[in-house]
């Protein structure tokens, strides 16, 4: 129990005092027992506060501190450090919302708001005076990585990873590296070839000496945790024999004459059983369809020393000290008949169609039919208001609008037709849509209350729409190929990997960060972390971007070898605990297993894999489990804190207008606002000259001066004579 | 009659991640709602526990409401299950003790739905005055 309390009451300038009495507040907790020091103060996050508070702590021997202040998502870690600096454990801080959850919603009961504040105050002291110090867990960690999926996310992630020192495991479903991006023949905006940008990463990596690719290789089993994940990785055969002189291998290449269903192409090309993507395809080493030849006897004896059907998959056990998943997308595939999929010729995919595109070098002929009319409907299985997949997929607008662009300069004679629902093509990608609309490209508004319908009129295609864009007149689109703009879904085998890694998914299906402003690329699950579009739709850039972003902070994770973690996890108390199991049947990560102590059976949590989510409390039978920060005692004495009698006069407003613009109240303001006010006074200044001034950082004084505009301290008066800086003069002066 | 200044005390379970941004936003966009509504947050709305809601509710106040994570809960896909489990272990409790189940309330907030959380304590509050009434009559 805590009986040296500080507390720490904040005006935010007046955020907070406007409404609520916080003076009253101070006064009245000061005298209550236990506590030793109760302030309110102008700004509880200042620095010159901040070094007042660590003096308290150390001349007042405090044991634990309160800050009512804004919400703790701002200044949750300031404080924290506040306490450290003084020599308290960060967990005998607690912080108390009283601007968000307060003074702001209640800005029309000042009363009633501040009777609130001194709930939310007492429930944060009562919760102060039962916290425990608690450190923070350690755990040592390998400088490996495991990099799941070789597409251009991955592979970035990969070489970034490398370069930061880590040794790198980077594998591949397929058995050649690039992803989706292998399949678009030039890509928006920089015209490249996406193949090109496969075999430059790919060079780079072989340059690599600390990363090892495997390819046709998927996650089999995974065990661990944080610093030692253990993962065993099936690795499928190629059927080559890997000691096989090249020009044995490209023989029987070029002398197989078995066909197979091309699943790189769509199904719209044959491949022979000896195959590899396209030619460039790298790793520079074919497949084999060992099911397809395994009547070709003659044919296989003849290269037996360039084939070797009898290869097993093998089972590869790596350790790793941090994962990242970065497995990307399947395209939306359309139900048969959805817009004529399927069930009218020449009714194809967005991702079919640029396939079609690049098998096409001359004339673009499908179904033995030249193709001069193409309609593409946008939005297909995505933004739906019924279905499942109600999000936008961010790139189709923009990849529809550029092969429209590809589409007219590869062709002659083409003419197309954008059906759409809205154009998405956001930031520099605008101007794309502004080039297809100057080359004629004919853009049709439809609502998703009334689609396009496709049908037939003979063997003509015919795609009836009604355009929003003028008064919903029904047009009759004839076309000779109906491409539908497909969005992104989330690939088939996510789930096998959320359950391998235990990362949570959404009801979107695709993988679930933590925040996806805060904590972007970061799973609750310690040590994985996402990257590129297994996290949600988005274009080649976004998706290494999010990539590079994850491969930076698992760097910074393992770099010292060590990996400090939050002490708030569950814990059993031995005594209690009769094991049941129903704890670790919750437990969706594992943590929880059952144990023998001193002859008793008990549920023990791994400390590594704990994310402290609390499920497992509520379903203990005889209540063994708890999370540390919210025991029972943390939260009952909370609990009865709000509900504690306080009484509050009306807070005299008038006093407000005074502090907020009068200017008064200096003792209460960091000293760098006292100077920046001193050397303003009766004048007005720039920043520039103000920094000169009292000797500081320009930066720092714009920071500050920034804040005191904002609060209403200081205002801008005009510029300087070369109109480069504004002047600033003492507001209400 | 109902006691016109009766302003029903509510207690929120809110969740680091997801809802107490959400009611965070509320008070960012001046939104109001009754001053008598307190929040704890906790790290995910699947470990409240029954016997924390049976304890305000004895201290006094009229209502529990969990603004949970829903399907977006970063922790588990089946976070909505197992809030709805607590719920009706709480109201097995609550009906021990001879307190109304309708006293205590769930609904998925996320992390920007300012004006649902202030809807949802409006209509709370409407139900608890509501039970009120009764136990007057």
């Amino acid at each position: 129990m805590k009986e040296r309390i500080g507390v720490y009451i904040c005006h935010c300038g007046g955020n907070i005092s406007d409404y609520v009495d916080v003076e009253e507040l101070g006064k009245m907790f000061h005298a209550e027992d236990g506590i030793v020091i109760a302030k309110d103060v102008m700004f509880a996050c200042a620095d010159s506060n901040q070094k007042a508070m660590v003096n308290d702590i150390k001349e007042h021997n405090l044991d634990a501190i309160v800050v009512a202040s804004c919400s703790p998502k701002l200044h949750l870690h300031t404080f924290k450090n506040v306490a450290t600096r003084g020599g308290l454990n960060p967990t005998n801080y607690v912080q108390v919302n009283i601007r968000e959850q307060c003074s702001w919603p209640h800005s029309d009961k000042p009363r009633e708001a501040t009777v609130k504040a001194a709930g939310l105050i007492r429930a944060g002291i009562n919760r102060v005076s039962h916290s425990e110090s608690l450190d923070n867990i350690e755990i040592s960690v390998k400088k490996t990585v495991l990099v799941v999926g070789a597409g251009v996310s991955g592979m970035k992630a990969a070489l970034d990873l490398s370069k930061l020192g880590n040794e790198v495991y980077l594998i591949e479903k397929d058995y050649f590296v690039g992803g989706r991006i292998a399949q678009y023949e030039k890509l928006f905006m920089s015209g490249q070839k996406g193949k090109d940008i496969v075999a430059a990463l790919y060079k780079e990596i072989k340059n690599q000496t600390n990363i090892t690719l495997f390819t046709g290789a998927t996650v089999d089993k995974v065990s661990g945790s944080l610093g030692n994940f253990h993962v065993d990785v099936k690795v499928k055969p190629r059927f080559i024999n890997g000691k096989a002189d090249k020009q044995a291998v490209k023989t029987a290449m070029e002398e197989c004459r078995v066909f197979i269903h091309d699943d790189f192409n769509f199904g719209m090309a044959k491949r022979k059983a000896i195959y590899k993507n396209y030619p460039e395809a790298l790793p520079d080493v074919p497949v084999v369809d060992a099911e397809a030849l395994k009547n070709e006897t003659d044919f296989v004896s003849k290269f037996s020393a360039a084939l070797n059907l009898n290869e097993k998959e093998e089972i590869l056990s790596l350790i790793v000290g941090s994962v990242l998943v970065s497995t990307g997308y399947d395209s939306y595939q359309p139900a048969e008949g959805e817009y004529g999929y399927k069930t009218i010729p020449n009714v194809i995919t967005l991702p079919e169609f640029k396939r079609l595109m690049e098998l096409s070098p001359d004339k673009l002929i499908y179904n033995d039919k030249q193709i001069k009319k193409v309609a593409f409907i946008y939005c297909v299985g995505n933004r739906q208001k019924k279905g499942d997949n109600k999000y936008c997929s961010r790139q189709c607008c923009t990849s529809t609008i550029y092969t429209s662009l590809q589409l007219k300069e590869k062709y002659r004679d083409i003419t197309t037709f954008h059906l759409y629902r809205d154009i998405r093509t956001y930031g520099k990608q605008e101007i794309l849509y502004d080039q297809s609309a100057k080359q004629g490209d004919i853009y049709l508004r439809y609502d998703e209350k009334e689609p396009p319908v496709v049908g037939l009129d003979g063997k003509t295609i015919i795609v009836k729409v009604k355009d929003y864009l003028t008064a919903k007149m029904e047009m009759e689109v004839e076309a000779d190929m109906v491409v539908l703009v497909t969005g992104m879904v989330a690939r088939e085998d996510s789930q096998q990997i959320s359950e391998h890694f235990k990362i949570p998914i959404g009801s979107d299906k695709f993988f679930n960060e933590i925040h996806p402003k805060l904590k972007p690329v970061e799973t609750v699950i310690k040590g994985v972390y996402i990257g590129g579009t297994c996290q949600g739709p988005k274009n080649i850039s976004e998706s290494v971007q999010s990539s590079l972003s994850a491969a930076a902070k698992i760097s910074a994770l393992l770099k010292s070898g060590t990996v400090s973690v939050d002490p708030i996890i569950a814990r059993v108390d031995a005594d209690v605990c009769t094991w049941c199991g129903k704890c670790a049947n919750v437990c969706d990560y594992t943590a929880i297993k059952e144990v023998d102590a001193d002859g008793k059976r008990i549920a023990l949590v791994n400390k590594a894999i704990c994310t402290g989510c609390g499920i497992c409390a509520p379903v203990c039978p005889v209540n063994a489990i708890e999370i540390a920060q919210y025991t029972d005692m943390e939260i009952e004495s909370m609990i009865d804190g709000f509900m504690d009698k306080t009484e509050v006069k009306e807070k005299d407003t008038t006093a407000v207008e005074v502090v907020e613009t009068g200017g008064v109240r200096m003792k209460e303001y960091p000293q760098i606002w006292k100077q920046i006010l001193q050397t303003m006074e009766g004048t007005k200044k720039s920043i520039p000259q103000v920094a000169t001034e009292i000797s500081a950082d320009p930066n720092v004084v714009t920071y500050h001066m920034m804040t005191m505009n904002k609060y209403s301290v200081v205002m801008a008066d005009g510029m300087d004579e070369k109109e480069e800086y504004f002047y600033y003069k003492i507001k209400n002066q | 009659m109902s006691d016109e200044t009766f302003k029903p005390k509510i207690l929120v379970f809110s969740t680091d991640k997801i809802s107490d941004p959400g009611i965070d936003q509320a008070g960012l966009r001046k939104i109001h709602y009754s001053p008598s509504v307190y929040v704890i947050s906790l790290p995910c709305s699947s470990g409240v526990k029954p016997r924390w809601i049976l304890h305000a509710l004895e201290k006094g106040f009229d209502g529990v409401f969990i603004a949970a994570d829903g399907h977006e809960c970063s922790y588990s896909s089946k976070c909505a299950d197992h809030t709805n489990q607590i719920i009706l272990d709480s109201q097995a409790l609550m009906s021990e003790k001879g307190i109304s189940p309708k006293r205590i309330r769930m609904a998925a907030l996320c992390s920007v739905c300012a004006e649902p959380f202030a809807n949802h304590m409006e209509n709370f509050s409407k139900i608890l005055v509501g039970l009120e009434d009764t136990n007057a009559q």
